[in-house]
């Protein structure tokens, strides 16, 4: 009980510090998905219209992905000029990251689509930028929410990060645990806040996908 | 009209899918590609609304090229129905419907209003409109494919493989619908098919194409089926192309003889009305009649029906259903022979639309 007594006493204590580390902890985190997703659209269509493309951009994703988190954290200001304390050089490393994944699932899914069904919209008259996204894309959802829901819980998890590099977030409150001598209550606040935030993003991008895709959910019954 | 002059397509890695076509197609009628696979006829279907655009010739719509229209401009105009319907997954019935009005600038709700009036046409039942395309039978799917089609009044309509994704009884089904439809559409038709039955059903004129995308014969099915051009086309309409070509002529010349005739020892018993009872010999239980046809039946109902009488005898009766005459299978015979004599000669044809 002394456990529970000991976090009840740190949150009421550090609250402020807490409700700051998990708005930080969102920009930092979900900030990246919704840029690398924008960006991964237009990609997506150039590797799926132009398969030329396909091997040099997929791979290039995958390579970006293997770089270690830290490392890509410390380079980019050094490439960008950025200041080292910068909480976008985070950003940008994050959505390096999503833009690596969601570049492959985009494509997939645009791959995905019947090109018979595609085929049928152009013949009944569709031009081509309202066919892709009044056809293409929405067909093409099921695939790309299941690579946003990854890419999102993969950003908001190693959102924690950014502590290591003197910037915000629920990483912060583990650094502050070690830092007071392995001090369990911020370590697990930060722990369960930062587990809760990744299954509360997944939750609300189901949520849009059950929304927004709702074909998806039938069974044949005439 | 639709005309085809002199149009080749060629693809990028040398094969010639159509080789030098000249093809009118008239308006208001159905006219079937058919061929084997690889003979260029869903490429000449294609090039119509500009799906695919030919290497060199030409082709017009009641007289204007269609390369000079913008492709989704004239698609618009053009109705599309294909294979398995294509229909939008991601879309009810009602708004696949109402696709083309839309696109071409209707407003929602109207296009969505008229789209239901279309799904009845199509005999959909009206709660099947704010389902989507998965929940309805293929069958189904392909009525919403047709009415897609439709929405927009178009006057010309391709349609490709349009029946071949649904299974025969479901098939038959939709022909019969499909037929009835356009008779009271008389729309410019345009269908592919690999089913020469098909073709020879639905068309009013057919168009075989050989492999190598050459125009084999161009013509109504019972002359297809009556004066193939050549092994190739004679092969592919089939061995009993003689049988199946009785399907076009009707029973109107053939000659009765009266209908208390006594036929191989058997006479017809009639009750009051003058409808057919069956046939009575010397003491023997009556034997049935197995159906009677009226003059404007085809030759093949009355050859089927002379076949299975025990008197080999086909009794015709009048509008009315009252028994007037009788037909033998020899007498059928000579009438056909005659009637095959003449056509070989050159003379005029009787003709008949497709059975049903």
């Amino acid at each position: 009980m002394e456990f529970f007594s000991d976090l009840v006493e740190y949150l009421e204590i550090n609250y402020s510090t807490v409700l700051q580390a998990i708005t930080d902890h969102l920009y930092i985190g979900l900030v990246p998905v919704v840029i690398a997703f924008v960006l991964s659209l237009p990609l997506g269509f150039l590797v799926v219209r132009y398969s030329w493309l396909r091997v040099p951009l997929l791979t290039l994703s995958s390579v970006l992905y293997t770089i270690p988190s830290l490392a890509l954290i410390l380079v980019i200001p050094g490439i960008l000029q950025t200041n080292i304390l910068d909480p976008n050089n985070v950003v940008i490393a994050l959505t390096i990251y999503g833009l690596a994944l969601l570049v492959r699932t985009t494509a997939d899914g645009l791959s995905s689509v019947d090109p018979l069904i595609v085929q049928a919209a152009t013949a009944m008259g569709y031009k081509p930028v309202r066919r892709w996204f009044a056809v293409d894309l929405p067909l093409a959802l099921p695939v790309v929410l299941s690579g946003l829901r990854v890419a999102t819980v993969a950003s908001v998890s190693m959102a924690s990060i950014a502590a290591l590099v003197g910037i915000g977030g629920l990483g912060q409150l583990f650094t502050r645990g070690f830092q007071l001598g392995f001090y369990p209550p911020p370590i697990v606040i930060g722990l369960v806040l930062s587990v809760a935030l990744a299954v509360l993003a997944d939750l609300v991008i189901v949520l849009v996908q059950r929304a927004v895709t709702p074909w998806t959910r039938l069974r044949q019954g005439a | 009209m639709i005309e085809f002059v002199d149009v080749v397509k060629t693809f990028p890695d040398g094969t010639t899918a159509v080789d030098h076509l000249d093809l009118t197609i008239p308006d208001g009628a159905i006219t079937v590609l058919v061929g084997p696979s690889g003979c260029g006829k869903t490429t000449s279907l294609r090039m119509i609304n500009r799906m695919i655009d030919p290497t060199s010739g030409q082709i017009r719509i009641d007289g204007k090229p269609v390369g000079d229209s913008d492709p989704a401009e004239l698609r618009r105009g053009i109705g599309y129905v294909i294979q398995a319907a294509g229909l939008f997954p991601h879309r009810t019935v009602v708004d696949n419907v109402a696709t083309v009005p839309v696109l071409a600038g209707t407003p929602k709700k109207k296009a969505r209003a008229h789209a239901r009036e279309l799904l009845d046409r199509v005999g959909l039942r009206p709660e099947l409109a704010d389902r989507y395309p998965a929940q309805l039978s293929g069958g189904q799917q392909q009525r919403v494919g047709v009415a897609r089609a439709l929405a927009a009044d178009p006057p010309v309509m391709l349609m490709d493989e349009p029946f071949s994704a649904v299974d025969p009884v479901v098939r038959d089904d939709l022909q019969q619908e499909f037929l009835r439809l356009q008779g009271e559409l008389g729309k410019t038709i345009v269908m592919v098919t690999h089913d020469i039955d098909e073709a020879i059903k639905l068309g009013d004129h057919v168009a075989v194409f050989a492999e190598g995308g050459k125009l084999a014969q161009f013509a109504p099915p019972d002359q297809l089926l009556a004066d193939p051009t050549g092994d190739f086309v004679a092969g592919f309409v089939g061995r009993d192309r003689g049988y199946r070509g009785l399907s076009f002529t009707t029973a109107e010349h053939l000659p009765v003889e009266p209908a208390d005739t006594v036929v191989e020892g058997l006479r017809l018993a009639v009750d009051g009305d003058g409808r057919a009872l069956g046939w009575d010999g010397d003491g023997s239980t009556r034997l049935p009649t197995e159906g009677t046809f009226t003059a404007s039946d085809t030759m093949r109902r009355v050859t089927d029906l002379a076949i299975l009488s025990p008197a080999g005898a086909a009794v015709r009766v009048d509008a009315s259903g009252r028994v007037d005459g009788l037909v033998r299978h020899a007498t059928v015979a000579e009438h056909l022979r005659e009637r095959q004599i003449e056509r070989l000669r050159g003379h005029g044809r009787s003709t008949a639309g497709a059975e049903g």
